[in-house]
């Protein structure tokens, strides 16, 4: 594999770092978030199709709502809210 | 709106719309090669690390960046407007995507879902899902994994899980063992086929490969922590991480179906050169039926000539095709849900999930637009193709039509107007 | 059929249902036949303002009346009526129309319609995303948003409760006074109603009801990003001129904190398909009176038949003489406001009452 270096991205308000190379779906996983978003009656959710269909990884990224975490790449200094 | 024109437009960079694309450039016309995700691929070649992939692959992949097709990735088409143009949001902004002789659609599947208790839970994830996910970066190493569904798309994840550090502790497959021998049969003809089943069962040895097995139920406080699953007799309750848990695959065929295209159920239609019923739309790979990589790259092939006016060229390749029909129908036969299935559901088991509707408040209507009246299911962000191929399951119900935007997409992407002059998008063609 | 109902109703849209839960509640035997399946015809489409409205005097007595009634059902509606006493905000695009602001106030007072002129300061505080400046406008507490395939449900509901027969999935080839036909076969009845919104000129053919095409477009779930229905004020000039095509601000907050945007009036026959270029002009009007709107994300776009008169009231009576069949129709863009109404005019007609409004200007046969 090639050599994979790591960003840094603010997830909920914290710094952290993930690969590079990779989804914000994947990175969010890797940190250990059980929630991406939060359904209409209040239950938690991650990604469940991994490839743009079902919706269930909306995240905010940037300031932007509603984004698919599981189609966009991290970059250095993405901010990334979850549970909206 | 930017406008880009090529005489051949190809929407899906997996095995078929590359092999359209590949083949129509090099009966000599422009293409534009479009798909959502940000590298080429589709499901199956999407890897990050290209070495690891199979030699044909690798060989296809190495034509597309040879060639002088504009390969455009992250790249989600939202709308087809009738005069031969598409909308496509690239990161956000719009672009308008003409095509001057044809348009071919290699959008290839979704991932079928049966809803059971718990489904809904954080670490529930489809077995193609998994298999994206892994592919886009996921750590699974360490992780308690169980894999439960149907089809042959069980065997390469299970594989790929393995190898990935997964503790993969069961793979169960919902057909009874006799179905699933005399598909394994019937593959005779593709000893290819063969040699990749074996080579994904070495992958998971130590891992039991159950037939005649399904999920009954998920649990968990706030993340899935456990799975029960029954053979018919007993119950067994396994601890997982995370439970992939897929039912075969359904056609993508929503573009299709804007556009007109007939269908056949989720299939769409096509002749012996893949056209659809659309004058100059063509449709290859998995979109008009699901029939596994193989068949999707020659379908695209025979599609990419026919695009580019070669009719001959694509009808001579088009004899080489195996009885696709049988295939496809042989297929579905051999792992065609078993009715225990239709049981699993309780009363408050959601099936839509965008909408958080419950199997109970949808057994009064007769319909797939009436229950979506009456309860919202299907009016989510994902427009319902997570629940109706489970309503259709479920009920028998019909399909519900398809509007723009076929993704959501913001209001300035798919309402920009035309003559809006508005910057070039940041892009990643080439 | 094993009774003779004393009404039957073609059409489970607003106007059908509304009126099956009036009659029913007068002690009427009533069928209801539809096509298809409740609200699946232009009521599924529509926007469930219940608004009132004063393009003419008696649209603006008809639509007090209306929501009135509503009001007075209030209490005892389900959930998935989804009754959401969001008012309304007129909005005025210029100093020109503040002039125009004070005669609607003026005009809604004497019909008993409470509202509030406001200035540009209270509209900014009221309704952030609005683009400055802002001018005034005209905030109408009282009017409210349903969905209204959940409102038909609940009258059809409540006419169920009380005997009256669905017949759904059965499509009418025709009707006469007193009986509809279906197939091979007759449904008898002591009086039928044409309730077939944009279609019943199909069944009553020289009917002067015609499909006004209206397009919607609705976003993802953003709780908050606004409070009241907003409508331009020279919306009424839009909805009121039948010779043009023409799209009007007009955004209403749904419960679920999704928006839904609109509208645009086209006679375009009936070809329901989404025309990309009204969609972009609805947009971007939208856009003029709340940027912010641009970045929002659209899930589904959709379009509608509106049941159109020449004079823009709907048609309520015997047609075309008073041995006719009973017309219910011709509601266009407010038979969700006006349902209730219409169908307490047509049940107080029925049983030779005096109806609470002048009947005259609704009188089907004047067409
Ligand atoms: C989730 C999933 C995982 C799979 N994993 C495997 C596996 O591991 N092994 C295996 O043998 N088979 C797998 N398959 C089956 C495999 O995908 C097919 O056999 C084969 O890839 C079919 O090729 P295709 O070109 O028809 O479709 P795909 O490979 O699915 O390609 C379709 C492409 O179109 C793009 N697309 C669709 N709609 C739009 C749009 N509106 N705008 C822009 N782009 C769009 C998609 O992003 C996708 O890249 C998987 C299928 C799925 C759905
Ligand atoms: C874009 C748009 C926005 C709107 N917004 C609003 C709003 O905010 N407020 C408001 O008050 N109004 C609004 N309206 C208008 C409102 O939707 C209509 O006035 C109202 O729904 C008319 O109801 P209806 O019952 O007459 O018609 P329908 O709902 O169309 O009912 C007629 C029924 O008759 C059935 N039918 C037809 N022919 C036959 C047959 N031959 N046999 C059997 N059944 C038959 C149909 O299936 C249908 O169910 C809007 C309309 C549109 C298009
Ligand atoms: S995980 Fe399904 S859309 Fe992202």
């Amino acid at each position: 594999m090639s050599v994979e270096s790591e960003v840094g991205l603010t997830v909920d308000g914290e710094t952290v770092s993930s690969a590079a190379d990779i989804t914000v779906a994947a990175a969010l996983l890797n940190l250990g978030k059980w929630r991406f978003r939060r359904s209409v009656s209040g239950s938690p959710r991650t990604p469940l199709c991994g490839m743009g269909t079902c919706h269930e990884c909306l995240v905010t990224v940037d300031g932007d709502r509603h984004r698919r975490a599981c189609m966009i790449p991290v970059r250095a200094g993405m901010r990334i809210e979850t549970d909206d | 709106m930017t406008e880009w024109a090529a005489s051949v437009v190809v929407v899906g960079a997996g095995p078929a719309g590359i092999a359209a694309a590949i083949r129509a450039e090099g009966a000599g016309r422009s293409v534009i090669l479009i798909d959502q995700a940000q590298r080429p691929g589709g499901q199956i070649w999407r890897h990050r690390d290209r070495a690891a992939l199979p030699r044909q692959a690798r060989s296809w992949l190495q034509r597309l960046d040879r060639s002088s097709v504009r390969l455009l990735t992250g790249a989600s088409v939202v709308d087809a407007e009738p005069s031969s143009r598409l909308r496509v949001d690239l990161g956000g902004r719009p672009l308008g995507v003409r095509w001057n002789d044809a348009l071919v659609l290699a959008t290839g599947s979704h991932e079928r879902f049966v809803p059971f208790p718990g489904w809904t839970l954080p670490g529930v994830v489809g077995v193609g899902g998994a298999q994206a996910l892994l592919k886009s970066g996921m750590d699974v190493a360490g992780m308690e994994v169980v894999l439960a569904g149907s089809g042959p798309l069980l065997l390469p994840v299970a594989a790929t899980l393995s190898r990935a550090g997964a503790n993969l502790t069961l793979v169960a497959e919902q057909a009874p063992l006799g179905r699933v021998i005399r598909f394994g049969a019937a593959l005779w003809r593709s000893p290819s086929r063969w040699l990749d089943a074996a080579r994904y069962r070495a992958g998971f040895l130590r891992t039991p490969y159950r037939t005649g097995t399904w999920v009954l139920r998920a649990e968990g406080e706030d993340r899935v922590r456990e799975v029960t699953l029954t053979d018919g007799d007993g119950e067994r309750t396994l601890p997982c991480d995370l439970l992939c848990t897929g039912f075969g695959l359904t056609p993508a065929s929503e573009l299709a179906r804007l556009l007109g295209c007939a269908t056949d159920g989720w299939r769409v239609k096509v002749d012996g050169v893949q056209a659809t019923s659309e004058d100059g739309v063509y449709c290859a790979g998995e979109a008009c039926g699901i029939a596994g990589a193989e068949i999707a790259i020659l379908e695209g092939e025979i599609a990419g000539l026919a695009a580019a006016g070669d009719r001959a060229g694509a009808e001579r390749l088009g004899r080489r095709r195996p009885p696709h029909d049988r295939f496809v129908a042989g297929l579905a036969q051999a792992f065609r849900l078993r009715e225990e299935l239709s049981a699993l559901p309780a009363g408050t088991t959601l099936v839509c999930r965008c909408e958080d509707v419950p199997l109970e408040r949808l057994r009064d209507f007769g319909s797939t637009r009436e229950a979506k009246l009456h309860t919202r299911a299907g009016m989510g962000p994902c427009q319902g193709r997570i629940c109706q191929p489970a309503l259709q399951h479920f009920f028998g119900w019909g399909i519900d039509s398809v509007r723009p935007p076929l993704f959501p997409t913001s209001l300035s992407v798919l309402a920009a107007p035309e003559e809006d002059e508005s910057p070039p998008p940041p892009t990643s063609i080439t | 059929m094993d009774r003779s109902p004393d009404v039957v109703i073609v059409g489970a849209g607003i106007v059908g249902a509304a009126a099956a839960h009036v009659l029913t509640a007068e002690g009427l035997a009533v069928d209801v036949v539809d096509r298809g399946a409740p609200a699946s015809g232009v009521t599924g489409a529509g926007m469930g303002h219940i608004v009132v409205m004063d393009d003419s005097p008696a649209q603006l007595q008809l639509t007090a009346y209306s929501r009135r009634l509503l009001d007075e059902l209030a209490p005892e509606l389900s959930a998935s009526c989804e009754l959401s006493r969001c008012g309304t905000l007129w909005i005025a695009s210029g100093e020109a129309e503040l002039e125009a602001v004070e005669a609607k106030q003026g005009a809604y007072a004497e019909a008993g319609i409470a509202s509030e002129v406001l200035d540009g300061d209270d509209v900014a505080r009221l309704e952030p995303e609005l683009r400055r400046p802002l001018f005034g406008a005209l905030r109408v507490p009282g009017d409210t948003v349903v969905y209204p395939p959940g409102l038909a449900r609940w009258f059809l509901d409540r006419a169920v409760e009380r005997g009256a027969r669905l017949h759904l999935g059965t499509e009418i080839d025709s009707l006469g006074p007193r009986e509809v036909r279906a197939g091979t076969t007759t449904i008898s009845a002591g009086a039928v109603v044409n309730a077939a919104g944009p279609w019943s000129g199909r069944l009553s053919p020289g009917l002067p009801v015609t499909p006004r095409k209206g397009h919607l477009l609705i976003t993802g779930r953003y709780s908050g990003f606004c409070r009241h229905q907003l409508v331009e004020l020279g919306y009424l000039a839009s909805a009121h001129d039948l010779s043009q095509d023409s799209v009007a601000f007009n955004l209403q907050p749904r419960p679920t904190g999704q928006i839904i945007i609109g509208s645009s009036r086209q006679a375009a026959g009936w070809d329901g398909a989404i025309d990309r270029s009204v969609l972009q002009k609805m947009v971007a009007r939208a856009v003029e009176f709340v940027p912010g709107l641009a970045g929002l994300d659209v899930v589904r776009t959709w379009t509608g038949f509106r049941p159109a008169t020449p004079d823009k009231l709907p048609l309520i009576g015997p047609w075309p003489d008073e041995d006719g069949p009973w017309i219910l129709s011709g509601h266009e863009g407010l038979g969700i406001a006006t349902a209730l109404g219409t169908a307490q005019i047509l049940a107080d007609l029925m049983l030779e009452r005096r109806p609470e409004l002048d009947p005259a200007p609704f009188r089907a046969a004047r067409a």
